[in-house]
């Protein structure tokens, strides 16, 4: 009887560990060509990591781009992540990334971008805010479908956009309502793509 | 005896660079200044300071371009990733790496993406213009640094809008040079920038107050300093149209340095 219980906890166990890596795509499976992965972007993180954009494949990625000395509209972009956030079951939760990603390559060191999260209590564990390399700023904003212009004060002029991706980097959904309520539409092709095995 | 050496080392390589910059013929120098553009940007107003630099004196040419993706081939129409370029892209070329009769060697290049129009002037060891940096030039005619103020060389240019697109594209380099040097910056095809997706314009002001409709970050979309220079705000409209991976049948490109 002790027996079968550690049995049947054994291929419970096993079946939880398995799952997850399952759901993850092998790495040496080839690229789609609609991949905004394809872009190959170097990244540093708020904790001085480096990364490429690709080594977010693996599962949905919420990716936005603002930068950190924006004081009226990136402040409500990450309202609307963190109700995006707040509206996960706990399970479809650890399933979710999101990459926020600066314009501002200049000033947004890991210091910034780390002040950022520390101050909005963000979940390190699963939000990652990354500086890009200058010269590839547009490139990333091009592939997410973002419009941004520098102002000679240093702030800029950009669009607004929460930008969904299934786990190998394809666009499955966009949302230029950043107000701080996640769009109800939206929201549900987070669900969709959070549902896929 | 080592520091000589090293010096000597730095002087034959600033030889060699100054000698690769002055010697490429493809670019025309440009002494850049004061520029008040068409545009009136909420930043400076419109007035924009262009440093120095160098433009391509013609629009790259299909021959160009089959150079690049045949050294290049991940950019051959057949195999580069479509988050790239749409499906249009070289879509007047015969085959991947084959010319054709809808695609002669010295017209312009056309059906290509912004991304496409990057990698060939990164490979150039160059970049695409600025949109400040093709304004500058491209207020130039054949003697004047700026005749955009003359009523008859805006009309000129206009008459170029005005013809049907139905014609063969003509070759590069078949217009008077302007008074910089380069040559086809109005009457052959649009050009990509660097900064196509920095200009912001909105078709009418309705976004504007709701937070929840917010186009733009900050102060929002471009207006007008020049609303009779038709010419130049057709393509600043066309360019705030686009995508990166988008391509059109007049649209090409030159690189910038």
């Amino acid at each position: 009887m002790q027996a079968r219980v550690v049995v049947l906890v054994g291929v419970v166990l096993a079946s939880l560990l398995l799952a997850p890596a399952a759901a993850v795509q092998p790495a040496t499976a080839p690229l789609p060509r609609d991949s905004v992965y394809q872009l190959q972007a170097q990244l540093t993180d708020q904790s001085g990591r480096r990364l490429t954009l690709a080594s977010k494949r693996g599962s949905p990625q919420l990716v936005v781009m603002f930068y950190t000395s924006c004081k009226f509209i990136c402040p409500t972009i990450i309202d609307t992540v963190l109700d995006v956030d707040r509206k996960l079951t706990p399970a479809e939760k650890p399933r979710l990334g999101v990459l926020l990603i600066s314009l501002d390559a200049q000033r947004d060191d890991p210091a910034a971008l780390k002040a950022v999260a520390d101050k909005r209590g963000l979940d390190l564990s699963r939000w990652t805010l990354a500086q890009p390399q200058a010269a590839e700023v547009r490139a990333i904003a091009g592939v997410l479908g973002v419009r941004f212009r520098s102002l000679a004060d240093g702030e800029f002029n950009h669009t607004g956009v929460l930008v969904l991706l299934d786990a190998d980097g394809r666009i499955v959904a966009r949302s230029e309502q950043t107000g701080g309520t996640v769009e109800a539409r939206f929201m549900e092709r987070v669900r969709v793509a959070l549902a896929r095995p | 005896m080592h520091g000589w050496v090293s010096l000597l080392w730095f002087v034959l390589a600033l030889v060699a660079v100054t000698a690769a910059q002055a010697g490429d013929a493809r670019y025309a120098n440009l002494p850049g200044g004061p520029l008040v553009s068409a545009l009136k940007y909420e930043d400076s107003g419109g007035r924009v300071r262009v440093a120095p630099f160098a433009l391509m004196r013609l629009p790259v040419t299909n021959a160009d371009f089959l150079a690049f993706v045949r050294k290049h081939p991940e950019w051959r129409r057949d195999r580069v990733a479509s988050v790239f370029a749409e499906p249009r892209y070289l879509s007047h070329w015969a085959a991947a790496a084959q010319l054709g009769p809808q695609a002669h060697a010295r017209q312009p290049v056309i059906w290509v993406s912004w991304f496409a129009a990057s990698a060939y002037c990164r490979a150039q060891g160059a970049r695409l213009p600025s949109w400040s940096q093709w304004e500058y030039a491209a207020a130039a005619d054949e003697q004047r640094l700026d005749a955009r103020s003359d009523r008859a060389w805006r009309e000129r240019i206009l008459a170029w809008y005005a013809r049907p697109s139905t014609h063969a594209l003509a070759s590069v380099g078949a217009q008077p040079v302007n008074a910089h040097g380069v040559h086809d910056l109005h009457g052959l095809v649009w050009e990509w920038t660097d900064d196509y997706s920095a200009l912001l314009v909105s078709a009418d002001n309705r976004d504007q107050g709701d937070p929840n409709r917010l186009g733009f970050c900050g102060a929002g979309a471009l207006s007008v300093n020049d609303r009779d220079h038709y010419a130049v705000l057709m393509r600043v409209a066309m360019l705030s149209s686009l995508a990166g991976a988008d391509a059109t049948a007049n649209l090409g490109f030159r690189c910038a340095r």
